[in-house]
């Protein structure tokens, strides 16, 4: 992203903090591009002729001479087909060893979609995990996190998912990615022999935080252009999210704004929203599908990060370890896909929506029969059927190890009610009961 | 602010989209103005002004604004177009016609047309040369989607004035003169059929707003039955993320017996108003066979649209509601969520360094809230007919934590509370309304009782008290059941328990997305509350407590099965009459 610039240079920097460095200087505009000492920096405020700037790599060891040249534009990104298959930092320069890429510029953080031009989301993305398919069903242009602790395998999870999903592209912006997670994802894209559809922004723990704040408006730059110049299907997956809003946090409190809950800027929900909502299913055919993930601290999910991207997304996917069965299962209670009605038993068999309620209610039950077991009560006949019934619920539907189609998951689920349950206690309308209620049992 | 010459300014000071502007004259708080960047020009709103100094909140990004550039005053507050041809539209948050923008993407600075002006009406007049009228008198009439489009005299028209002609009926333009009125000055004022509204005001052309009375029906069993809204009433639905507060407002949009629906999408997912336009022209309106896009305005400022424009759209909306008010009609008003138009609010606040008040929220948050709330209403226009503004807000609080100060500010001004429940949304009893904590003062309105009384059924009140009552004490009993064990409470307890369960299913939980129970109009409502309360007066008998569990359970399988028939179908019927079989297993015969 560096660029030759024609500009007057500046060395007379007024102030600096850790991430922002005031000087005086005319004719600059907002948002505009500039580089102080050799960094990257973007203007954030503009009062009189005192411009703020924010360093994304860190002011340290900048000096108040230090040369500040500015770009006369706002950051961009050269796009074309040469994109497909690249490494690249925040910047959006290579970091696979191969050429700059050549393509037309086009600024990042672009304007919005107007709403109706939106085509409503349609189309079923399938992954084969009855905890997604079934009960939280995706669709091209939806927006859906991981909500997951740290120690969750939602990299693992995504990457199947990712590949899984038939998508033309897929984008990858990872911040604060570990090393050894970036080689992870590198890997299985590799090993799918699916580099070729892959583009990936990454910053890296070793790299500044503030960059981070670049990576999802790159990652989504390249997505519009596949999608709407190119009518592609594009994947964007963002991780972790948490880590962006945290250097959001940092660069706002630099600038001495109010912070609201949990430190974090009071415009957090729109800076999200803003990311989010680049999700969108073209008219042309084109789509962009957001999933990212949100990592939890302590699985508190009131915190300020969860909660307003909880506002903004269509849904959310919880993982959990499933103690009983030894395996990660996708949480039935706490996960959701607001997108899911708009396929459910219309792309799917239409005992879909009613099965797939069914089968959580029954797993409260379950949920319900534990408490009462923990506390030392007896338990009726019913209780230790849900019980029965959750144990085999989680592991033959619940687990992410499972892949299979969606009808196979609703005959598994008809299978399980009817080997614990009588109709009455399923309380799915008669007329899916009738066709689907397995009569061998 | 009636300057004859414009004031003029240059911008000095960007931050995000707070722009500061040294100004050359006269500006006044919340005047418009147009920031020149290249070849467009941004549109702001002042909202302080100190010394030669104005504030302005920038409606668009403001990348690539530089100190220096040229900003024209307009001399006017953002104000609303209103006349025939809002109903079906979709807006943005400042009236600018989403339709009519060009390309896929929004660009800055493409302002759009309100109302089409070259659209043909049919006009026929109301008034008569002679006739002495006001602002808001009906001067003549539009069909409007076969909805009546009162033509007032327009609302900021001071005192009496003469017709001194007007225009016989037939096709005109929005743009045409269509009356002259001659003011106590003897000045002659054209009149046509677009007039404009500074939309922060509120609109008091009426002549009275009593105490709402009357029930707005909303085929929501647990709203209209348990905690009904009122014609002109106001009510919110806060909730955490995924509760169902948007569920819950496209189902009051779609069934709702009102004339007008104006739906404000302030500040969330744009594929929600997508649901809406791509739904609401097939869908009909049950009572006109009309489809619902016809009584429609939706508001679409959704969350990546600007911050600053988000606020205005709540007050856009409202304008375009007390517009219809006028004209009287009954109108819903949705707004979802109003915590994000807070939150723009505090944005602003934030960047301007005001001292900030709880949640680093402006001070006057609460004020703001019951003006905007206290424009809602039923009133008696002065022409003797009736409108109503009925209010429904959505709130978002952080965490799901209703102590917080716009759930607070909101509480205090509205009347009916729908708290949607976390533990009610995970276990999929939806809506989530939380039956005990939500309330409706409305149903302590003497007025209201009384026409219940009339509408549904004498008894009405009482029964609802009852059903109250019954999932008080169901929920006391499963409280104590989880506490002592299944044997280690009498048996009543998990009969207690189970007939609150019965009315928790039957009446409180209704399936969104089914066709048939998602609306249930409110002589159903009272047939089916009959049928849970007989059951609750029924004895039956058991021996153990766990015969109680896998009976009450069929008996709910039959009721819901009721629930998901044509009202008094075959069907229904064969389902009631199997319930009818279940229940004389066990009744004891008296
Ligand atoms: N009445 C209902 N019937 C069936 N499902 C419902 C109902 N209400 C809500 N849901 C389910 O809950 C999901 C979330 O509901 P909704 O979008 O209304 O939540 P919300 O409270 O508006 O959340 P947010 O604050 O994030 O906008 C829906 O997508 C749907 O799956
Ligand atoms: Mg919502």
């Amino acid at each position: 992203m560096s660029g030759t610039a024609f500009q007057k240079i500046y060395t007379h920097i007024t102030h600096i903090t850790k991430a922002t460095c005031t000087l005086k200087a005319t004719g600059v505009g907002n948002e505009e591009l500039a580089l102080v000492h050799g960094r990257l920096a973007q203007v954030v405020k503009i009062m009189g002729d005192h411009v703020t700037l924010q360093v994304f790599a860190g002011t340290e060891g900048i000096p108040s001479n230090a040369e500040v040249v500015f770009f006369n534009r706002p950051p961009v990104l050269k796009v074309s087909e040469d994109l497909a298959g690249r490494f690249f930092n925040a910047y959006g320069d290579p970091i696979d060893g191969g050429p700059a890429v050549e393509g037309e510029e086009r600024e990042i953080g672009g304007p919005s979609v107007n709403p109706v031009r939106r085509m409503q989301p349609s189309e079923l993305i399938a992954t084969g995990i009855a905890g997604i398919d079934l009960n939280n069903t995706l669709v091209t242009g939806q927006k859906i996190p991981f909500f997951a602790d740290p120690d969750q395998p939602f990299n693992q999870v995504m990457a199947m998912v990712a590949l899984r999903a038939k998508a033309d592209k897929i984008i990858l912006g990872g911040m604060g990615l570990t090393n050894d997670d970036y080689l992870y994802y590198k890997n299985v894209f590799e090993n799918a022999g699916a580099l070729d559809r892959i583009i990936s922004f990454v910053n890296t723990t070793e790299d500044p935080p503030v960059e981070r704040l670049l990576v999802p408006d790159m990652a989504l730059t390249a997505a519009e252009y596949f999608a709407v110049d190119k009518n592609e299907k594009v994947l964007v997956l963002l991780t972790d999210m948490t880590l962006y809003a945290d250097a959001l946090s940092i660069v706002s409190n630099r600038m001495d704004q109010i912070p609201s809950k949990d430190s974090m800027p009071g415009s957090l929900y729109s800076d999200l929203a803003k990311i989010y909502e680049k999700a969108v299913q073209f008219p042309n055919g084109g789509s962009i599908t957001i999933i990212a993930v949100t990592t939890l601290s302590g699985g508190d999910i009131t915190h300020a990060i969860p909660d307003n991207t909880g506002y903004i997304t269509e849904g959310q996917l919880f993982l959990r370890r499933d103690t009983d069965i030894g395996k990660v299962i996708v949480d039935p209670f706490r996960s959701l896909s607001r997108l899911k009605q708009l396929v459910i038993g219309k792309k799917t068999r239409s005992d879909h929506p009613q099965v797939m309620n069914a089968a959580v209610r029954l797993y409260a039950d379950a949920a319900n029969a534990k408490t009462k077991l923990e506390n030392g009560f007896d338990l009726t006949d019913y209780d230790q059927r849900t019980l029965k019934f959750a144990k085999e619920y989680s592991d033959k539907l619940l687990a992410i190890d499972v892949n299979i189609d969606t009808e196979r998951m609703l005959d598994t689920a008809w299978e399980l009610f009817a080997r614990h349950f009588a109709q009455a206690e399923v309380g799915i309308k008669k007329e899916f009961v009738d066709k689907y209620w397995p009569s061998h049992t | 602010m009636k300057t004859t010459a414009k004031t003029t300014g240059k911008v000095t000071g960007i931050v995000a989209n707070l722009v500061i502007v040294e100004v050359d004259g006269p500006v006044a708080q919340n005047e418009i103005c147009y920031i020149h960047h290249g070849e467009i020009k941004l549109m702001a709103e002042v909202i302080k002004v100190v010394g030669n100094k104005a504030y302005t909140q920038v409606f668009e990004s403001t990348r690539g604004l530089k100190p220096g550039n040229a900003v024209e005053f307009e001399g006017h507050m953002l104000q609303a177009t209103l006349g025939p041809g809002i109903l079906s539209s979709i807006y943005d948050g400042l009236m600018h016609d989403l339709h009519e923008m060009t390309g896929v993407f929004l660009k800055r600075g493409e302002y759009t047309r309100a109302l089409d002006p070259e659209r043909l009406w049919d006009f026929t007049p109301l008034a008569q040369a002679g006739d002495t009228v006001e602002a808001a008198d009906w001067l003549g009439e539009v069909m409007e989607n076969s909805i009546p489009h009162r033509i007032m005299v327009p609302f900021v028209f001071e005192g009496k004035y003469t017709v001194k002609s007007i225009v016989a009926a037939g096709q005109y333009k929005i743009n045409d003169t269509i009356a002259i009125l001659t003011g106590k000055d003897a000045k002659d004022h054209a009149v046509t059929m677009v007039q404009y509204w500074p939309v922060k005001k509120a609109i008091k052309a009426y002549r009275e707003k009593p105490r709402p009375f009357k029930l707005l029906q909303t085929g929501v069993r647990t709203i209209d039955t348990l905690n009904p809204i009122t014609e002109g009433g106001t009510g919110f639905i806060p909730g955490p993320f995924g509760s169902g507060k948007t569920v819950l407002q496209h189902a009051l949009s779609k069934q709702a017996e009102a004339d007008i629906v104006i739906v404000a999408a302030c500040g969330e997912r744009a594929n929600e108003v997508v649901e809406l336009f791509v739904e609401f022209p097939e869908l009909e309106d049950p009572r006109t066979g009309r489809k619902l896009m016809e009584r429609t305005t939706i508001i679409a400022n959704t969350s990546n649209m600007p911050v600053a424009a988000r606020e205005a759209s709540v007050y856009t909306a409202m304008t375009l509601a007390e517009y219809y008010r006028s004209m009287g009609h009954k109108i819903l008003l949705l707004a979802d969520s109003t915590s994000r138009w807070a939150q723009a609010l505090r944005e602003m606040s934030n960047r301007m360094e005001e001292l900030p008040g709880p949640d680093a929220f402006p001070m006057d948050l609460p004020a703001i809230i019951s003006n905007f709330y206290s424009r809602a209403g039923f009133v008696y226009l002065k022409n003797g007919h009736t409108g109503s503004i009925t209010f429904i807000g959505t709130v978002s609080p952080a965490g799901g934590n209703l102590k917080e100060p716009v759930t607070e500010s909101t509480k205090k001004v509205a009347r009916a509370f729908y708290a949607l429940s976390q533990q009610r949304a995970d276990s999929k009893r939806y809506p989530a309304i939380d039956p005990i904590d939500s309330y409706s003062k409305y149903l302590e309105y003497p007025e209201v009782q009384e026409t219940l009384k009339k509408s549904v059924a004498n008894n009405w009140v009482d029964d609802v008290m009852l059903m109250k009552n019954i999932l008080i004490r169901g929920k006391e009993a499963a409280e104590q059941i989880n506490i002592l064990g299944d044997d280690g409470v009498p048996l009543d307890y998990h009969l207690a328990y189970w007939k609150s369960e019965v009315i928790d299913s039957i009446i409180l939980q209704q399936d969104a997305f089914d066709r048939i129970d998602s609306n249930t109009p409110m002589e159903r409502q009272r047939y089916m509350v009959d049928k849970v309360l007989k059951i609750y007066h029924t004895d039956f008998d058991f021996d153990t407590f766990e015969e109680v569990n896998p009976y009450f359970k069929r008996i709910i399988n039959q009721l819901k099965q009721m629930n998901y028939s044509g009202f008094m179908s075959q069907e229904f019927k064969r389902f009631e009459e199997e319930l009818e079989n279940i229940i004389a297993e066990r009744k004891v015969k008296s």
